[in-house]
């Protein structure tokens, strides 16, 4: 099963290499990732998504709760969460292509960002499945280029993830 | 408030730390450090041969006495050497803290003479590392080292410092930081006390019951009051190879080591108990074997400080993340408390069944044989020495027929690499150990394949005055590789035979130090008096043994706990 788990961490250069570390070394994988400091500079706020049996993810939690540098984690998909992942996706648009991409664009509620004459760069946010139809959507355009964050979510309601 | 340069801040931290010893060996980027250490006399090192040896005579002295041992060595090769050692601790779950010197910190990733990226390198074996970002900053992380080191589930902590963060003229005001706190590092104190009722509960009314005992018990200072527990309940005790010493090998209770080459009786009675009471224990593959067949009929409470040692390989019915003692203790209260005794017939039927399967195999060996087998030396050994010396070994067939043969009464006493199994730790272990305890007789299990990967120690010896007593079980094999060649690869002995062993007797001559020789079973016990009479003096026991000899019982690969080989032609 999917999972997506977000860790506290310390700022500090190595923390990162320590948590990427841990799963090549205990054999987990890891799905996406992603990370940046937060509101408070001496905290980081890292998601990743990772699939495994519930003994592994108990155990992906476990190990990452050892390192010193995790300061707390949790795993989102235990409770009610909202999760977004953003996506710059290149293609090339001439001639009748041009309207048809505005309007796959339109209908996943993205956004050209760029353009060129033959090219839009479009930007599509939502959870990783509507970036995946998306793309499908495109069918025969002539995609030069996708870039995607990664996972981000949080708790819903009351519920959060702070010191 | 003294000014301190970073150079004399880490000897003044260490002797307010209180560290008698630390081991290490210099070089360029740990200069600053070695010359602040040449103007005290408080904290005295100890200068190995090989960086490696530093790291596990700092673990022989964690081990022999539960507080972290101390390294210090260069950048670069000095460093890496250090790696096994680090790995060895960290299996392990020994205390200990590595400082490496590191190139100027303007230098670092530009490729810098004896630079290596130590944190990188280190990373995946160590339970936390530091860098030194500022000399100022230099008594607070050694703070956090010995502490995270030497609490919670112990192990080594790394920390790098830059050549520059130790210069002598760049002075700081120094105080010793009496106590430390991280906010995302708080080991658990205290066992939750509805599981420990939970665990009593199962306890009293278990009919097969089995404590398994780890070295958990032995680092957490519990060995004491599993004693107490165990006696008090009156069921079987059996130590996995890091627990052994964790209760006493002498007492009825115990069924002696479990797993791959545990006893047929430990085994035995694992797999058909109802009720395994795992204490600082991890369920490692060696003690498991297949975890699908491990102990179909047990429950199992498992009292472990790492909650990420439990439900790891084999699910915990009732978990109990906490200190040993702490919770030991409170389960014998709970036990005084409790209305009901434990099971007396069910009990002593168990036992009967149990005293069956002693008589099963029971230790056997060939006695009738003209040869000396390995197992007779080991117990040679024991009446040399009382059954009371500290018994550091290397890895392979001798640390087994050790762990079976040497009936260690005491905690602290055994010193082996149990989970990483690192040829040439015996003797640097057992140096270590005799360094901080010059009054005890400190033994080196050893063969002539693993002494070899530390003997330049021999010079260390001479120089300290550690009268330490190797006994070499000599069967011109790498034994354990040779078994299993003959047991999975039809005896082709690839590469376990070595040709041109050095003439041991001349080495000894070499290096100053005493050589005993012992050819035939007969003179085993003459022999070992003499080189145990020889109380200052390091001695080489060489003694040659039967070649021919397997390590029994051999549990069965993929098997359950219950599948063994018992000889060379019985299998259960």
């Amino acid at each position: 099963m999917r999972h997506i788990i977000s860790v506290l961490m310390e700022n500090e250069p190595g923390a990162l290499s320590r948590v990427v570390g841990l799963f090549s070394q205990r054999n987990f994988n890891i799905e996406t990732l992603n990370v940046a400091p937060t509101d408070d500079p001496t905290l980081s706020r890292l998601t990743l998504t990772t699939f495994g049996s519930d003994q592994v993810v108990e155990q992906i939690t476990k190990q990452l709760n050892k390192l010193i540098d995790v300061v707390k984690l949790v795993d989102l998909t235990e409770g009610q969460h909202i999760e977004r992942e953003m996506m710059l996706v290149k293609v090339r648009a001439s001639g009748a292509q041009r309207a048809e991409v505005k309007r796959t664009v339109d209908i996943f509620r993205g956004n050209i960002i760029d353009m060129t004459p033959s090219i839009y760069t479009v930007q599509v946010v939502g959870e990783s499945d509507k970036l995946d139809g998306f793309l499908l959507a495109l069918g025969g355009t002539h995609v030069l280029e996708v870039v995607r964050t990664g996972v981000s979510g949080i708790a819903r309601g009351e519920k959060t993830l702070s010191l | 408030m003294d000014l301190l340069s970073g150079g004399e801040m880490i000897a003044r931290f260490l002797k307010d730390e209180g560290v008698e010893y630390i081991y290490g060996y210099p070089g360029g980027a740990a200069l600053h450090i070695y010359d602040a250490l040449h103007r005290q006399n408080d904290v005295k090192h100890v200068l190995v041969r090989h960086e490696q040896a530093a790291t596990h005579m700092a673990d022989g002295y964690a081990r022999a006495t539960g507080k972290p041992g101390v390294v210090l060595v260069t950048s670069g090769p000095g460093a890496t050497n250090t790696v096994t050692g680090i790995a060895t601790a960290f299996m392990d779950s020994i205390p200990m803290v590595v400082i490496c010197g590191q190139v100027m910190s303007y230098l670092i990733g530009e490729d810098a003479f004896q630079e290596t990226d130590m944190i990188g390198v280190s990373r995946p074996i160590v339970k936390h590392s530091f860098t030194v970002k500022h000399p100022a900053d230099i008594p607070m992380i050694l703070k956090k080292a010995f502490h995270i080191a030497s609490t919670g589930r112990p192990g080594p902590v790394v920390v790098d410092i830059p050549k520059d963060m130790t210069m002598p003229n760049e002075k700081y005001e120094y105080k010793y930081p009496e106590s430390v706190s991280l906010r995302s590092y708080n080991p658990p104190a205290k066992g939750h006390s509805g599981q420990i009722k939970k665990a009593v509960d199962l306890l009293i009314a278990a009919k097969r019951p089995m404590i398994y005992a780890g070295g958990g018990v032995i680092m957490g200072g519990g060995a004491d009051l599993l004693t107490k527990l165990a006696q008090q309940l009156g069921y079987p005790v059996t130590n996995t190879l890091m627990g052994l010493g964790g209760y006493p090998a002498t007492d009825d209770q115990f069924v002696g080591m479990l797993g791959m080459h545990g006893s047929y009786e430990a085994n035995m009675a694992m797999h058909h108990s109802d009720l395994i009471l795992a204490v600082g224990a991890r369920f490692d593959d060696r003690v498991t074997n297949d975890p699908d067949k491990f102990c179909p009929g047990a429950k199992i409470i498992h009292i472990d400080i790492d909650p990420a040692s439990i439900s790891k390989t084999i699910r915990a019915d009732v978990p109990i993340v906490g200190p040993v003692r702490q919770v030991l203790e409170e389960m014998l209260t709970v036990i005084d408390e409790a209305p009901a005794r434990s099971n007396k017939e069910a009990i002593g039927n168990w036992w009967k069944q149990i005293n069956e399967w002693r008589k099963v195999h029971g230790g056997r060996y060939d006695t009738t044989s003209d040869k000396i087998k390995p197992q007779a030396a080991v117990e040679a050994c024991w009446r040399a020495t009382n059954g009371d010396a500290f018994v550091a070994s290397d890895v392979g067939q001798h640390q087994m027929f050790t762990a079976q043969y040497y009936k260690f009464a005491k905690p602290y006493r055994w010193i082996n690499s149990g989970g990483l199994g690192t040829m040439g730790f015996g003797l640097p272990a057992a140096m270590g150990v005799k360094m901080n305890m010059p009054e005890e007789t400190v033994v080196c299990v050893t063969g002539e394949g693993s002494i070899q990967m530390n003997i330049q120690e021999l010079s260390t010896c001479l120089q300290y005055g550690l009268p330490v007593k190797i006994l070499c079980l000599n069967n011109g094999y790498l034994g354990m590789v040779r078994q299993w060649q003959d047991m999975n690869y039809e005896g082709r002995h690839s590469n376990s035979y070595m040709d041109s062993l050095p003439d041991f007797k001349m080495l000894m001559q070499a290096y100053r130090h005493e050589y005993v020789e012992i050819r035939t079973k007969d003179e085993l016990d003459s022999k070992m008096a003499e080189a145990f009479a020889m109380k200052d003096k390091l001695v080489f026991i060489n003694c040659f043994v039967d070649p021919e000899e397997h390590v029994y019982p051999m549990q069965v690969p993929r098997g359950a706990m219950r599948d063994m080989f018992l000889s060379k032609t019985e299998r259960t």
